[in-house]
């Protein structure tokens, strides 16, 4: 009873059935644990206790009548970029502070049906615009190993929570690398699935093109249980697509011996910390061991996918806040004179520094005169480096690289340098701009710091990388490594 | 100088689907403000739009109906723009590439010749709430009821030499939409309204003089003053020494006049890009074949084969063209009444006339095609004369039955019998000597203007049921004798 919050999603789902807890049980334990830890990591906006334990009630009834979803009854957090009905949704934003959504993203309608409780909303970088949750209204995540650190973003809140113990899994989205940098950064199982795997209604817009919602987790299984229920056609979402969903458990025992891993040179050059080489490079040779085979491959174009990012993402945020306008929801400022003022006031109050500067760039970037040399370019750069990717998975099954150049790093140290911050995603970028999935799974920690190996999948081969990854975890226990101080 | 007016219409057709174009809240027109827009039309965070197929559908309808080119991939694109009544802060449009291109219509002109006016393009998009201004106490009101409607932008080339070329072709485009059955037409409720490109030039010049965009325009009678007042403005400012500015001008109908909304320096850059949240429509051949197949017969063809089947002329052929629901009436009339010509006459002049003293429309015509029909066929086989026709039509109107029950009920029957009308004939001639003489007295000239008195005289007595045809062949015979 104890130690409920060290099992995975499939040792609760089984602790469920067999009457070892119950949900509400399972449920107090962990708002005992976020009440008790959470101040010192701040990865929750939002704690809704009574309606957790209502959910949870309502999850130990359909347990007795036999409930199917492996998910029902287990405590999980929603990154706040859901909509969640009844519950505040600010997307770590002042604009959305007083913002209760009237409707339950699709993502979160999923989770409700398969039973699951939710605990809260975790913190995040303000509208997902960050790599360190330092852009968040309501303050920065700490990173559970080193509370000095980020714990990435923009996903950092679910990321912190669940490294901490803080919920059995949580939901993320991933645009650049949000799921899969945070994920890397804190030592969990994040999976950023195919562009039109998940659908999106719902999930607060930043880049329509690029955003993409995906499990946070502690293992590749907990993570292959939560894609189950989360993935598949949404007739809400035009851009989902209409393609049958494996059962993503059933084929995490697979052997993996013969399948062809290519590392592509590009990412292991310069720029990456000697201590993440080392441990990719051992992780590597886990699966050597498992039978894979281990190529070199080139991503000639991954140099442009930071640039071509930092227009593609901007030009559509720009469009995607403009409804943030004072008019008809959050944040309006007091007294406008006239409608100018309105709009200027409310959205230069209602919005962080790095929201106006990416609004400032999308808006430059599609002004006329601009927009040839910047968004169609930036669209061409885009099928190169899809093509680099297709060419690659003619020769490799699985691309395998760092997740992250380096590991956590302190909390202050890049923020005033959206340079520097915007090349942490270096490795991540590339797979948002050509629609494929991407995991990181943990391979550290080296010095105290998690490490998160990359594994990157042809279009819908979600259930070869889940694969993988479980079986690497089945050899290996980086998996199961957590911070020290967090009991 | 000679100036020649060079007009383009932006005209926005309110497509008549059931629910928005990228939502499945209602489109109906004058429910309770803010009632029939749902998440998706308030633009809340997260909400994404999914395109409506009957949006599609109707589009592809038009652009067929019009000959135009169908975007075989059409792709929609993002207005940016800041406005209250546009939740989004963009409207979805289409842009580069819209579902309709190059086409054409056909307008008759005064003079009775056609002339074929180009169809640019017709793209889908979605319109906006509505501002509403009074009874806020110096505040805005929005009412979003009508954002996320589908609208169908038809923009045409700037073809058109006159405010009547240009009603004509708003007209043609009007009866094209109401044929297809793609939207009301409605003027007033803003279901169809057109905006209206104009410039002048010295006549023979080729290059266009800058225009103004006429903004504001709720009926066809409005759209030809304010071009005709446009015209006239910017022939007076250039003869007087000034320049045309690109502007938005709105027309106010109260005033006759237009007046600058903005200058065209000042608008917005729209920073149009595709929008990410819709795929592209890709139509195959299929669809379009089986768009073309379902067709109905459009205006064009339909006039020209009512001149060729009926011989009417190319001016009653377009009249009784101008909806389809008043084309098929005369067909039926003219088919139950076995009279194509005499058919088409009653059908624009008496029932014309008695559905707009009314204000209604032929739908809703109170005396059915067939029976209209056969109260020609009486008047085509002499059962009754026409003017006896014009007192049943109006019992028919009334609903007291069709032709035939009227005529017996109030024994309107033409007098035939030509013993009866011959007693009438001179029972006249006995009464009224004085008459007879002074006819026969006077020159061959006036003798048609005197034989009214007693065609009067005989018709009276006849109480108007007698076959007049005969009434003036018996006087002839008789006062002449």
């Amino acid at each position: 009873m104890t130690n409920m919050h060290e099992k995975s999603i499939s040792e609760l789902a089984a602790g469920l059935r067999n009457g070892d807890y119950s949900s509400v049980e399972l449920t107090r334990a962990y708002l005992a644990r976020i009440e008790r830890l959470d101040s010192g990591l701040n990865s929750y906006i939002t704690v809704d206790a009574e309606r957790a334990l209502s959910q949870a009630g309502a999850a130990d009834r359909m347990l007795r009548d036999g409930a199917a979803s492996p998910l029902a009854g287990i405590p999980i957090a929603h990154k706040d970029i859901f909509c969640t009905q009844g519950v505040r949704t600010s997307c770590g934003s002042r604009m959305l502070d007083n913002f209760i959504s009237p409707y339950d993203a699709t993502v979160v309608t999923r989770f409700k049906e398969a039973g699951a409780v939710m605990l809260g909303k975790t913190n995040m970088d303000e509208f997902a615009m960050g790599s360190s949750n330092e852009t968040s209204f309501y303050g920065p995540v700490r990173n559970p190993w080193d509370r000095a650190r980020v714990p990435g973003g923009s996903s950092g809140g679910s990321a912190a929570a669940v490294a901490a113990r803080l919920c059995a899994g949580a939901t993320g989205t991933d645009t650049g690398g949000s799921i899969r940098q945070p994920a890397a950064l804190c030592g969990i199982s994040g999976l950023k699935p195919t562009y039109g795997r998940v659908s999106r209604y719902g999930m607060i817009a930043f880049a329509s093109s690029l955003d993409q919602a995906g499990p946070m987790a502690r293992s590749a299984e907990d993570a292959a249980l939560m894609l189950g229920v989360m993935a598949g056609f949404d007739p809400r979402d035009s851009t989902s697509v209409h393609q049958p969903v494996p059962d993503y458990g059933a084929g995490l025992d697979g052997d993996i011996g013969g399948l062809r891993i290519g590392l592509p040179r590009e990412f292991f050059a310069e720029g990456l910390d000697a201590k993440v080489a080392a441990s990719i490079e051992a992780a590597i040779g886990e699966f050597r061991k498992l039978g894979a085979e281990v190529v070199e491959i080139s991503l000639p174009n991954n140099h442009l996918s930071v640039p071509a990012y930092y227009v593609v993402a901007p030009a559509e945020c720009s469009s995607n806040l403009a409804r943030f306008d004072g008019v008809r929801f959050g944040h309006r400022c007091q007294g406008p004179k006239d409608l100018e003022d309105l709009y200027k006031r409310s959205r230069a109050e209602g919005f962080g520094m790095e929201v106006k500067r990416r609004i400032l760039i999308g808006t430059y970037a599609l002004s006329a005169g601009y927009f040839d040399a910047y968004y169609l370019k930036a669209q061409q750069i885009r099928q190169l480096i899809a093509s680099d990717f297709r060419r690659a998975f003619e020769q490799v099954d699985l691309i395998a690289a760092p997740a992250t150049p380096g590991m956590a790093f302190a909390i202050g140290e890049k923020i005033d340098d959206p340079v520097t911050m915007y090349l942490s995603d270096i490795y991540t970028i590339a797979v948002n701009l050509a629609g494929l999935p991407g995991m990181s799974i943990p391979v550290g920690p080296a010095n105290g710091l998690p490490v998160g190996l990359q594994l990157i999948g042809n279009y819908f081969d979600e259930g070869r990388l889940l694969n993988a990854a479980h079986r690497f975890q089945q050899a290996t226990d980086w998996h199961l490594a957590a911070p020290a101080d967090i009991d | 100088m000679q100036w020649e007016t060079v007009i383009g219409l932006e005209i926005h057709a309110q497509l008549a689907t059931k629910s928005k174009i990228f939502s499945g809240a209602s489109t109906a027109f004058g429910a309770e403000p803010n009632t029939q827009a749902c998440v998706v039309d308030l633009g809340l965070p997260g909400v994404l739009p999914v395109l409506n197929g009957e949006a599609v559908t109707m589009a592809v309808r038009f652009g067929t109906a019009i000959e135009a080119e169908i975007g075989r991939r059409s792709v929609f694109a993002r207005k940016n723009y800041f406005y209250p009544d546009l939740p989004k802060g963009y409207q979805i449009s289409q842009f580069e590439s819209p579902i309709v291109g190059r086409g054409h219509v056909e307008i008759l002109l005064e003079d009775g010749s056609a002339k074929l006016i180009g169809v640019t393009r017709a793209h889908l998009e979605e319109d906006a709430g509505k501002s509403l201004h009074e009874d806020f106490h110096g505040q805005t009101g929005i009412d979003l009821n009508r954002a996320g409607t589908p609208l169908l932008e038809i923009v045409s080339e700037p073809d058109m030499r006159s405010a009547k070329e240009a009603v004509a072709y708003a007209r043609r485009i009007h009866q094209i939409v109401r044929y297809l059955g793609i939207c009301d037409g409605n003027m007033q409720e803003g279901s169809f309204r057109c905006d209206a490109n104009v410039s002048v030039r010295p006549m023979g010049q080729k290059a266009f003089g800058t225009r103004a965009e006429l903004k504001n325009i709720n009926s066809f009678r409005f759209l030809e003053r304010a071009i005709n007042f446009e015209v006239e403005r910017q022939i007076d400012l250039i003869e007087s020494g000034g320049k045309v500015v690109l502007e938005t001008r709105l027309y106010d109908p109260n005033r006759d006049e237009t007046r600058s909304m903005r200058s065209k320096e000042e608008a917005n850059d729209y920073r149009y890009f595709p929008d990410p949240d819709l795929l592209p429509v890709e139509l195959d051949e299929d669809f379009i074949a089986a768009i073309t197949a379902g067709l109905p017969e459009m205006p064009d063809a339909k006039r020209h084969r009512f001149m060729k089947d009926y011989g009417l002329s190319a001016a009653d052929a377009e009249a009784l063209t101008a909806g389809r629901a008043l084309a098929d009436y005369y067909e039926t009339v003219a088919k139950t009444s076995g009279d194509v010509r005499l058919a088409a006459n009653w059908v624009m002049v008496e029932l014309g006339a008695a559905l707009n003293r009314e204000g209604l429309d032929i739908l809703d015509c109170p005396v059915k095609a067939e029976s209209f029909g056969g109260l020609v066929a009486r008047i085509k086989d002499d059962t009754i004369s026409g003017k006896i026709a014009k007192q049943v039509f109006e019992a028919m109107w009334a609903g007291e039955g069709d032709a035939d029950a009227i005529i017996e009920a109030r024994g309107l029957r033409q007098i035939t019998d030509s013993g009866a009308i011959e007693a009438a004939v001179d029972e006249v001639l006995a009464t009224n000597p004085q008459q007879v003489e002074n006819y026969r007295a006077a020159d061959e000239a006036k003798r048609p203007k005197m034989l009214g008195f007693f065609v009067g005289q005989v018709m009276k007595r006849s109480q108007g049921k007698a076959n007049p045809q005969q009434v003036n062949e018996l006087l002839m015979a008789k006062l002449g004798g």
